[in-house]
């Protein structure tokens, strides 16, 4: 046995395979990138969670006294743009979908791996600028950068800033577009597009809105930039400009962007269940399509963030219609995970409870979605605390839980090391019990009344308040734990071998970690995806 | 109007707690029940069409009747209704500004008699700002450059919060302000004591003739401006033959960039009033284009415009 353990150690795979800078910073290879890019956006997770913490700090009293009214709205802008564009956008498809997407489709690597290469630098060249305007005094338009304040009323980092995200949307694109070919191209034989793992579809239908989408608002931000500049008239309409059209195009792409940040963490979801359930995800073709559905309808509906801003009333109703219909897809999902369970023999490994919680969670962000979809209740929930509670739910109950699912689903695979399951499952709890005391509060704040991105507030909303702060506080344990234990069991985890959960698809039929092209011959497949019927009843090997 | 959108959101909660149960629960005696040391061989089920739709079809139904719903509610707040008294508003940084048609000026404070409707015309002076009064589950934005409106009708005596709720810049959340809603009498005592010198159509009329618009647009049709007797709230033909209704934001852009719509049978003569007239004074201008085609219940704002034959058309 110890023996068969130092030879799995010392055969070649993408770790061992060069120590120096260099090696990893000129890397072509999508598993090092996927790393480089954990690694950068781990750190920008941690800036933006510092900004929410004081954030919820100020906001334990009803007073303005922890920090001026400056400092609090650049800090609840910074902490939008560290993590939506530096954090949320790039989490799950610039790693995991990066790592595996080649592993599950049996490629050796992306299509363009120095485009993938180009993609992380881009992306870095982004967050320099972000945070440098940080750095310099930051910047308190908001993270929507609403026009005419942003391009004529602020006096901060608007520019800087502006550029740090038009520059890291094209990191974006080409993630998006390496994606693409590479589903459509280098799937190994026997790979059909019925056999692709769901995971490939979610973040499919993510590349389509990255590719389609960016552009709309890398135009958008640089006309932004360009007012501030020369004054060119577009937004503000003292110069003959027009703010809604601002509105029009920045949720063009902003409202798609929250489905690039929610479709590939429900790809995660769709490879945990049926592996902790060893079953077929039920219904796979639903799910998939699903995808695509959510991906093309959520073009179609960026004005239901516009029902009190000023546009007509027959426009509004065209867009309440098409946003309940975007709601279907996702509903469905649900359902399906939930009917995977039903006759399943379930293990509640860590990867499983946190996808139980986002099963949760995300049906209450979705639902309370199609609270907001709603012409008469959105009117007087826009803009308050609902509409925050709400978005927390599908971007961190959802998408944040989604990613921490993959991480402790795949990070055997990625270092060939098991993570401590005691202490992940602990940080699980924490997670889902802090999250649900921080955002559930928010919900009723926002039903009385209280509007967002406010400094000081009426009395009568501290207790709330200082619930969301009790539970902000649990929330952040629950982050900081994995990230101790993940980089302890580098060290002292034990080793994972090739397939420690028994699951099923191609990233498991390599070694853990895998070598650098992957496979050793390019699989061919014969077989369905998630096919658990057939998968042989080993004992697993974590937390034995 | 907050009875009905409570309604709504009382019937919302309670379908998405039964969702929400119903997931719940699932998921809860799924995996307890087939849980491994219970269950230890899955059962390979490959979908099922029926459920799909069903889970699709009803879902769907469920929120057709929820769009129904929220849209009427949202297309009753949308139209002012018939007599509405009016009261203008500009937002600014940081700060509501708000003027009766009586011409009482009040500063983050809107007094309002309880039971009559209340149209909210309102405009910025510098960025967005927002309309809220949570007690009335109100909100609209306010913009720069164009009129939005919104109404309301108070039913209980009594103060409420007003909020900014669009992001406007350092004192967002010091824009903010109340409505105190106030029976008839005390109303009228209220406004009686509001240090008002002339209502807003006769400060506009004032502004009307020191303009010098009323060279051009004179009450007879010998003008070489159209005359604005009896114009509001009716359809205007343009010389490139499209039809507008001359609403507040019709008035307010003939005002501002009157080169925008000309009316047909006339000339593109008319120079800017850009830069020469403020947020209060255009509202006054509106004011009294507006009083132009009301009957005689204005005349005690100081109107002396005869009735124009307006109700019959």
């Amino acid at each position: 046995m110890a023996t068969a353990v130092q030879a799995t150690v010392e055969r070649e795979n993408y770790l061992n395979n060069g120590y120096t800078l260099k090696s990893w910073l000129l890397t072509k290879d999508h598993k090092r990138i996927a790393i480089l890019y954990l690694i950068s956006i781990t750190a920008m997770f941690f800036v933006g969670g510092f900004f929410a913490m004081l954030i919820r700090l100020e906001l334990l009293t009803p007073a303005g006294d922890l920090v001026s009214s400056d400092t609090y709205n650049k800090l609840f802008t910074m902490h939008g743009i560290s993590m939506i564009f530096f954090f949320l956008i790039p989490s799950v498809p610039a790693v995991l979908g990066n790592f595996l997407i080649p592993l599950m489709i049996g490629a050796k690597d992306l299509a363009f791996p120095k485009l993938n290469l180009a993609s992380w630098y881009i992306f870095m060249i982004g967050a320099t600028f972000g945070l440098t305007s940080m750095l310099l005094g930051g910047v308190d338009t908001g993270w929507t950068f609403y026009t005419p304040f942003s391009t004529t009323y602020s006096n901060t980092h608007v520019i800087g800033a502006a550029l740090g995200i038009f520059i890291a949307g094209f990191a974006s694109i080409f993630t998006g577009l390496n994606f693409i070919v590479t589903i459509h191209r280098m799937r190994a034989p026997g790979m059909t597009w019925n056999r692709l793992p769901l995971f490939c579809w979610s973040n499919y239908a993510a590349s389509v809105i990255m590719v389609l989408g960016t552009p709309v608002v890398a135009i958008t931000i640089l006309l932004v930039a360009l007012e501030r500049l020369f004054h060119i008239g577009v937004f503000n309409p003292a110069l003959g400009g027009d703010p809604l059209l601002f509105q029009h195009l920045f949720w063009f792409y902003s409202h798609p962007a929250v489905y690039i940040m929610i479709l590939p963490g429900m790809g995660v979801i769709s490879e945990v269940v049926p592996c902790f359930a060893r079953k077929r995800v039920f219904g796979y073709e639903f799910v998939a399509l699903a995808s695509i559905a959510i991906a093309v309808l959520g073009f179609l509906v960026w004005a239901h963030h516009m029902y009190v801003a000023g546009i007509s009333v027959y426009a509004a109703l065209v867009f309440s219609l098409l946003s309940y219909l975007v709601a279907i897809p996702s509903a469905v999902k649900v359902f399906n995970w939930t009917a995977t369970l039903y006759k399943g023999s379930i293990r509640y490994d860590t990867p499983m409870l946190y996808a139980f919680a986002f099963i949760g969670l995300f049906t209450i962000g979705g639902l309370t979605g199609v609270f907001l979809a709603s012409l008469g209740i959105d009117v007087h929930v826009t803009d308050t605390y609902f509409v925050v509670a709400h978005f927390h739910f599908v971007m961190v109950g959802g998408m944040v839980v989604a990613y921490l699912a993959g991480l402790h689903f795949w990070w055997p695979k990625m270092t060939g090391k098991l993570y401590p399951e005691g202490w992940a499952k602990l940080s699980a709890l924490l997670v889902f019990v802090g999250f649900n005391l921080t955002f559930l509060p928010q919900f009723v704040l926002g039903y009385m009344g209280m509007p967002r991105r406010y400094h000081a507030y009426p009395p009568e909303f501290q207790v709330l308040n200082v619930l969301s702060t009790a539970g902000a506080s649990v929330l952040a344990v629950g982050y900081v734990l994995p990230m101790i234990y993940f980089v302890w069991s580098l060290r002292y985890g034990k080793d994972a071998g090739p397939n420690p959960w028994n699951a099923v698809g191609l990233e498991w039929m390599t070694e853990s970690p895998p070598p650098t092209h992957n496979f050793d011959e390019t699989p061919v497949v014969t077989w369905e995806a998630y096919d658990y019927e057939h998968q042989p009843d080993e004992e697993v090997t974590v937390g034995r | 109007m907050a009875s009905q959108v409570d309604g709504l959101y009382l019937f919302l909660v309670s379908v998405s707690v039964f969702f929400t149960l119903l997931i719940f629960a699932l998921v809860f005696v799924f995996a307890v029940k087939f849980r491994k040391s219970a269950h230890a061989k899955a059962e390979h089920i490959e979908g099922s069409l029926p459920l799909e739709l069903t889970w699709t079809l009803i879902p769907l139904g469920i929120t057709m009747i929820f769009f129904a719903w929220g849209a009427l509610i949202y297309f009753q707040e949308a139209r002012p209704p018939r007599g509405a008294m009016e009261v203008y508003a500009v937002g600014k940084q940081w700060m509501w500004k708000f003027e009766h048609e009586t011409g009482q000026r009040e500063i983050n404070a809107l007094h309002v008699p309880v039971g009559r409707d209340v149209k909210m015309i309102m405009s910025s002076q510098d960025v967005i700002h927002s309309f809220y009064v949570p007690a009335f589950r109100i909100k609209q934005d306010v913009l720069p450059g164009r009129y939005t409106t919104t109404w309301f009708r108070p039913t209980k005596v009594g103060t409420y919060h007003l909020f900014c709720a669009e992001y406007c810049g350092t004192e967002h959340s010091g824009m903010i302000g109340e409505v105190v809603v106030m029976e008839a009498t005390a109303y009228q005592a209220w406004l009686a004591n509001g240090g008002a010198t002339a209502s807003m159509s006769a400060n506009g009329k004032e502004l009307f003739s020191q303009l010098g618009c009323a060279t051009c647009h004179r009450s007879d049709t010998q003008g070489r401006g159209p005359n604005l007797v009896g114009i509001f709230g009716k359809p205007v033909q343009l010389n490139d033959g499209r039809t507008v209704m001359a609403d507040e934001n019709y008035i307010r852009e003939s005002i501002l960039n009157p080169q925008a719509k000309i009316v047909a049978g006339f000339q593109p003569i008319m120079p800017t009033f850009q830069g020469q007239v403020t947020e209060e004074s255009l509202g006054a201008l509106v004011s009294y284009v507006k009083s132009l085609s009301q009957p005689q219940q204005k005349a005690e704002g100081g109107t002396p415009q005869p009735a124009a034959a307006n109700e019959s058309n």
